[in-house]
């Protein structure tokens, strides 16, 4: 008997502080209206709000395709983090809270961003940013040269990649040549950059090397000697102007690869607060609806599994917080589902208790049996629904992925509750007085 | 086993081959996520002619020879559905709408690359497949202990039927739907499909857990009575939890956005179905398999 008001406080006082995690806002309301009252200074708890995705924030959904196919020997992987890199310094600027840029598959970058007003103005920004890269001398070089001067082999290019590009550039700066005065860049590589440059000018001494920008080749110097000190110079026909906004750019960051956008959604703000709303309603109606149906169906236990459900919602909105999990709208549907779903495993329980009653047990030889026979449904019927999740997880989008990820924590968590919780609240109600009152069992 | 599965069982496979019909000549109205293309939602200061929202799409010199269609949204709503779109061309467009509909505004816009809607077919089919799969296994495991007595392949066979019926029939319905009232399929509905799948599962597992049991406590009729036995006891289980989900996607349905209204719609036909295809289709496939094999 100790033992279960034991746990029955222990649930009613997580119970409490989850709220507390949970809707911070109302109890801040609370705290403020107690405090005029009594004249208390009890301060308030700290907020955090939930996240939100794109489709109820409002925003943008980016997809930019990488051109991987000149990389020659180099990893890919490499490339595309760089990519990741340079957009994501890009992202920040534009001062959306929690930009997303994510590397998809093997030549895809994600780009996330949440609340941000000018699609368009961002879309600008990303396709500026300017694509870099050293190439060196093939065997080959000069005679393409030469046969694309007579208009032939236009399509190849005549130099070979070699690793040194864009992001490995630190700094980018206008400087003036001394003799000539005319404008030039001078570029401060990263550690990495001196290294390899230093290695490519060793090979190259006294041969061409080509820097390409955008794909287009701006300077093609000869390398005089090695150059260790991770400076290099573009020099070439640019008017100050010219030059000055190629630093800037070059300074933002600059690709190793260029990139396309093939995908794009983007969602108002008004539609996204809309379709908050709805989803929060959806939300509330669904419970209502499966607490009715449990406590019409079920009498006492189904008030009970309608309180396990309530503590189900405590835990799964605490997980959400805590992880944080981003809400979409497809996610908040995901929720709303588990609340069916969790509720399952208790009817199961129940309908269990119901036979076992029926045939003739005691009130606590069914809640026992009724548990120990249900397990094995209720194991098999959450394991299958976790499995799809978790597949709908790995083969789809963002917007998709909500769904997944709030069905698979609904799926375990509601897999803890409906046993423990359930099973402690009804052990509670065990004893002569109600046996005597079988009928509340259903 | 008593008549009513056999005639239930009929009706179910009349269903099956309605939607099959539908699905081939309907088609499934596979949206811009699958497709490529691009959909334009705007809300107009007050409801405009389709003609001069037309105009205004053609006036743009990179759009004119581009597939487009207009519906109108509610009030003061148009949804433009046309071939993707840079965003170059996106802004020329926007552009155009605002000379001619000042105060227009763009409440969402979709673009997508039909390399990229490709993928998302292949994906979604690779993912399908992959959970049916894991659905078998899983039966195969849970089960193998029962071969003597049950054939695990009539299992398996069985509930890849009624499986298979849980998804195929609602996407007859869609195809019908997408024909008369122009439902458009959606990434979202994937999810729904392997969701049904998920979840009906284990419907068939819960009747073929209980006939495992009946048989261990030593039944010994033959195996249709055993399992008509079984679908009994575990009727009103079935119906319950059926009804839980479905309250709940009921609520979705009812209260929630417009682009998750038909995947609730989905999830509800396909769920409903479950329940009857664990009873009428999986179950008295099961024995009719099972006896041929002892035959």
């Amino acid at each position: 008997m100790y033992r279960n008001a034991y746990i029955l406080s222990a649930i009613l006082t997580v119970s409490l502080l989850l709220f507390v995690f949970v809707a911070p806002q109302w109890v801040n309301q609370a705290i403020d209206f107690s405090n005029a009252k009594i004249g208390w200074k009890v301060p308030h708890v700290p907020e955090k709000p939930f996240r939100l995705g794109l489709d109820l924030l409002g925003g943008a959904h980016l997809e930019y395709q990488a051109d991987l196919s000149q990389l020659g020997d180099q990893n890919p992987g490499d490339a595309m983090a760089g990519i990741r890199d340079v957009i994501e310094r890009r992202v920040n600027l534009f001062g959306v809270s929690e930009p997303v840029v994510q590397v998809s598959g093997d030549d895809r970058l994600i780009v996330e961003l949440a609340g941000i007003q000018d699609v368009n103005q961002a879309i600008q920004l990303i396709g500026e940013t300017p694509f870099l890269e050293f190439r060196e001398e093939t065997p080959d070089t000069v005679a393409i040269i030469e046969a694309q001067q007579q208009g032939q082999r236009l399509n190849e290019i005549p130099f070979r990649s070699t690793g040194l590009n864009g992001k490995h550039i630190r700094r980018a700066q206008v400087t003036f040549d001394q003799q000539t005065l005319r404008p030039q860049i001078s570029l401060e590589l990263t550690d990495e950059g001196a290294q390899l440059f230093g290695e490519i000018t060793k090979r190259n001494i006294g041969k061409l090397l080509a820097i390409y920008l955008d794909g287009m080749a701006i300077s093609i110097p000869t390398v005089q000697s090695e150059i260790t000190t991770g400076q290099a110079v573009i020099t070439g026909t640019f008017t100050p102007q010219e030059a000055k906004l190629l630093a800037t750019r070059l300074n933002s960051g600059a690709l190793p690869v260029p990139i396309e956008l093939v995908s794009q959604q983007t969602i108002g703000a008004s539609l996204g607060a809309e379709s908050l709303s709805k989803s929060l309603r959806a939300g509330v109606f669904g419970l209502l609806f499966v607490a009715l149906f449990m406590i019409v169906f079920y009498r006492l236990p189904g008030i009970v599994s309608v309180f396990a459900l309530l503590f189900y919602i405590l835990i799964v909105l605490a997980v959400y917080k805590f992880i944080p999990v981003t809400l979409t709208l497809a996610g908040i549907a995901g929720f709303v589902l588990s609340l069916g779903m969790a509720v399952d495993a208790n009817v199961l329980i129940f309908a269990r208790m119901r036979e076992e009653l029926k045939a003739g047990r005691t009130l606590n030889q069914a809640v026992v049996e009724g548990f120990r026979r249900a397990w094995l449904s209720i194991r098999d019927s959450h394991v299958t629904t976790l499995l799809s999740a978790i597949i709908l997880y790995a083969f789809t989008t963002s917007i998709v992925r909500g769904f997944a990820l709030t069905l698979a924590i609904g799926a375990i968590i509601s897999l803890a509750t409906a046993t423990i919780v359930t099973r402690s609240f009804l052990t509670a109600f065990m004893g002569r007085k109600f046996e005597a009152r079988r009928w509340l069992f259903g | 086993m008593a008549k009513i599965y056999t005639i239930m069982f009929f009706i179910s496979l009349a269903l099956f081959i309605a939607s099959v019909v539908a699905l081939a000549s309907y088609g499934l109205n596979l949206g811009v996520d699958f497709k490529g293309g691009s959909v334009i939602e705007l809300e107009f200061k007050e409801q405009p002619a389709i003609e001069e929202v037309q105009n205004a799409f053609r006036s743009v010199a990179e759009l004119k020879d581009k597939e487009l269609s207009l519906n109108s949204v509610g009030e003061r709503g148009v949804l433009i559905r046309t071939d993707a779109l840079t965003e170059d061309e996106h802004q020329k467009l926007l552009q155009a709408l605002n000379r001619k509909f000042p105060g227009v505004q763009e409440k969402r816009f979709d673009s997508v690359g039909p390399a990229v809607g490709q993928e998302l077919r292949r994906k979604s089919l690779t993912a399908i497949i992959i959970v049916l799969v894991a659905v078998i296994a899983y039966i195969a495991l849970v089960f193998r202990k029962l071969s003597r007595t049950l054939s695990l392949w009539a299992m398996m066979g069985a509930t890849v039927v009624g499986l298979l019926h849980d998804i195929v029939i609602p996407m007859g319905v869609f195809a019908v739907l997408s024909r008369f009232y122009g439902v458009q399929i959606s990434a979202v509905f994937v999810a729904a499909i392997l969701t049904i799948l998920g979840y009906t599962v284990s419907d068939k597992v819960v009747i073929f857990d209980r006939v495992r049991e009946n048989i261990i406590r030593g039944a010994k009729d033959d195996l249709g009575s055993i399992v008509h036995r079984s679908v009994m006891q575990t009727l009103v289980r079935s119906i319950n939890n059926t009804l839980t989900v479905i309250l709940s996607s009921l609520a979705i349905f009812l209260f929630g956005g417009e682009s998750i209204r038909y995947f609730a719609l989905a999830l509800i036909i396909g769920i409903a179905l479950g329940a009857y295809s664990s009873i009428f289709v999986a179950a008295p496939l099961m024995v009719w398999w099972s006896r041929k094999r002892q035959a």
